[in-house]
């Protein structure tokens, strides 16, 4: 028999409805596996025992013929930036020390009633803000998958923890956020499929907040059923969040029949861009050969703004950041860092919880909205947002799906592009235009570099179109068969 | 556009968050970068582009006047770094 480590969502829900195994066996299986994988650092907190008293509990709903559905005593792990009720949620930064939320977020909420057992919070960027999950306070994640020098790789970012736990197999599935492409990228360099819904589809109530106007929860998986399965726990409209979109929540696995003749598949001519690693042109034209040979017809399409995305993201997310993270001011939660007056507490206690990064982005949002720059600045990036949106409204009107590349790399070694901000941030050129936009979007694992790492394809879809975007991946998925096992274990 | 020393205090200082003076100048280059990188949307035309703030286009909903939530003091409380009586606690603010 396959170890219970490497069954997918889909064969482990069949596996338990058929009694082949409980979902204790299954839960205790996978803590032995995350037990064992903490060299990765891919968790900063562990939950065995109510991972197992979660899954006892599923298993007695199953023996009572009352099970909650697909999700149903599958192991997951959930990022440490949803608050869990009773669970220290850190958001990966020391401005959180203690925080143990006294309610659950909506995404948390809704996996918990589908049955689905919390493993543990996995590590991520500090407060998302990141590429290369190495601006933890809890520490670098380190990406199972290897180069051929066996040096240490990031596993991306800022989802970093969850990719790392379900491509080393210590998760069925893990919650990601992604605000300019945290799911999707660390996705494409841990070699797992990775699924950022349209903003909106998910609630974003109990998430800790970074850049609201672009944040949205998405599964993390090993497979493109496994995302429809999981997203289709995780999403639904929610009254607390009023961007949440107040509309039914469809069988995202019924999308997957594996056909896409005709389905039209734009190529967006920027995405070619000067100086692009060979590699990574070379994957993206088998992938839309792949999609060819499916029956798909290639459409070359322009989005002439893309290349304004970055940096009107590096004005947008730090302005909304600047504003979200106010609230950390070691009156109501976390760390507090004592002064003299009330000022020099809440400047000490920022000073001292937050790290490097987050402060670069606090400060330069606080810059981008004080008096006298905002126009210049950030209603400036408003407006370029609003081109780049335009932009993605006009191609889908000629096509079903954009295909790009997911990252302009294969995953890259601990502590480079630590020095240079800007250089960092180019991590996300492929994924940021649709953030913006607030459009699905999917990576789908599809080669490995020369250097014997994953790549991924990224699928973009129209709004509230993920059953296209996922018909479309799993065709991808399919037709690329790649084998997602970085061989780590054992 | 160039930030200097005083300009990141001045914005540490809005930002609540206290900079070692040792550490303003590597502060000012990193910002100034960044800077200097996203002001390439100056050469960007959006004359007559409506500022796009969210891509929701839903109006916003409303709900009853009803009372939802509260009656949970000691939960508000419960991760407060210093909380008496049922208030959070603050450094003395008035003599």
């Amino acid at each position: 028999m396959r170890k219970l480590t490497d069954l997918t969502i889909a064969t482990a829900r069949d596996g338990l409805a058929k009694g082949d195994f409980s979902a204790v066996e299954l839960t205790d299986a996978h803590i032995a596996a995350m037990t064992a994988a903490r060299g990765l650092n891919a968790f900063i907190t562990e939950t065995p025992d109510l991972a197992r008293a979660r899954a006892a509990e599923s298993d007695q709903r199953r023996a009572a013929a009352n099970s909650a559905g697909p999700m149903d005593g599958i192991p997951i792990a959930v990022k440490d930036l949803f608050c869990t009720e009773g669970v220290l949620t850190t958001a990966g930064s020391h401005i959180l020390d203690g925080f143990v939320p006294t309610y659950e977020s909506t995404v948390s909420q809704n996996l918990r009633d589908a049955g689905a057992v919390m493993l543990g919070k996995t590590n991520m960027d500090e407060f998302a803000m990141g590429s290369a999950n190495i601006t933890s306070y809890y520490g670098n994640v380190i990406n199972p998958w290897k180069g051929k020098d066996g040096k240490d790789l990031v596993p991306g970012g800022s989802s970093g923890g969850s990719a790392a736990a379900v491509s080393a197999r210590l998760a069925l599935g893990a919650t990601g956020t992604d605000t300019g492409g945290s799911i999707r990228q660390p996705a494409s360099f841990s070699g797992i499929v990775g699924l950022k819904p349209t903003y909106g589809r998910c609630s974003r109530w109990g998430t800790v907040a970074f850049a609201s106007s672009l944040d949205q929860a998405g599964p993390m998986t090993r497979t493109v059923r496994d995302a429809a399965i999981m997203l289709g726990a995780m999403a639904g409209h929610d009254a607390r969040d009023s961007t949440s979109a107040p509309i039914g929540v469809p069988d995202f696995e019924a999308a997957l029949s594996g056909d896409i003749k005709g389905l039209k598949v734009g190529i967006p001519k920027e995405y070619r861009m000067d100086g692009m690693n060979p590699e990574i042109e070379a994957l993206w034209a088998k992938g839309i050969d792949m999609m060819k040979q499916a029956g798909a017809d290639i459409v070359d399409v322009s989005l002439p703004n893309t290349q304004h995305a970055l940096p009107t993201y590096y004005i947008i997310a730090p302005a909304e950041a600047s504003a979200n993270l106010a609230r950390y001011d070691g009156v109501r939660y976390g760390l507090r860092v004592p002064g003299g007056s009330l000022d020099e507490m809440y400047a000490n206690t920022r000073s001292e919880g937050f790290g490097d990064e987050v402060k670069r982005r606090v400060l330069m949002g606080t810059y981008v909205l004080s008096a006298g720059f905002y126009d210049a600045y950030y209603r400036k990036a408003q407006r370029v947002r609003k081109l780049i949106a335009d932009d993605f409204t006009k191609a889908f009107e000629a096509v079903d799906v954009l295909l790009t590349p997911t990252a302009p790399s294969e995953a890259f070694a601990i502590g480079e592009k630590m020095d240079d901000p800007v250089a960092m941030y180019l991590n996300d050129v492929f994924t940021v235009p649709a953030s913006l936009a607030g459009l699905p979007g999917i990576s789908v694992p599809t080669g490995l570099s020369g250097n014997g790492l994953p790549l991924g394809l990224q699928l973009l879809g129209k709004p509230f179109d993920e059953e296209t975007v996922l018909r479309a991946a799993h065709v991808l998925e399919s037709a690329a068969g790649f084998d997602t096992n970085p061989g780590r274990e054992g | 556009m160039s930030l200097d020393k005083d300009t990141v205090k001045n914005i540490a200082n809005l930002a609540r968050i206290k900079i070692a003076d040792d550490d303003l100048g590597h502060l000012a280059g990193e910002l100034s970068a960044i800077l200097d990188w996203v002001e390439q949307l100056n050469s960007v035309d959006t004359d007559g582009v409506e500022p796009l703030a969210s891509v929701v286009d839903v109006t916003l909903p409303l709900r009853a006047d009803a009372v939802t939530d509260g009656g949970c003091r000691d939960q508000v409380l419960a991760n407060a770094p210093d909380s008496e009586d049922g208030f959070f606690a603050v450094p003395k603010v008035v003599e």
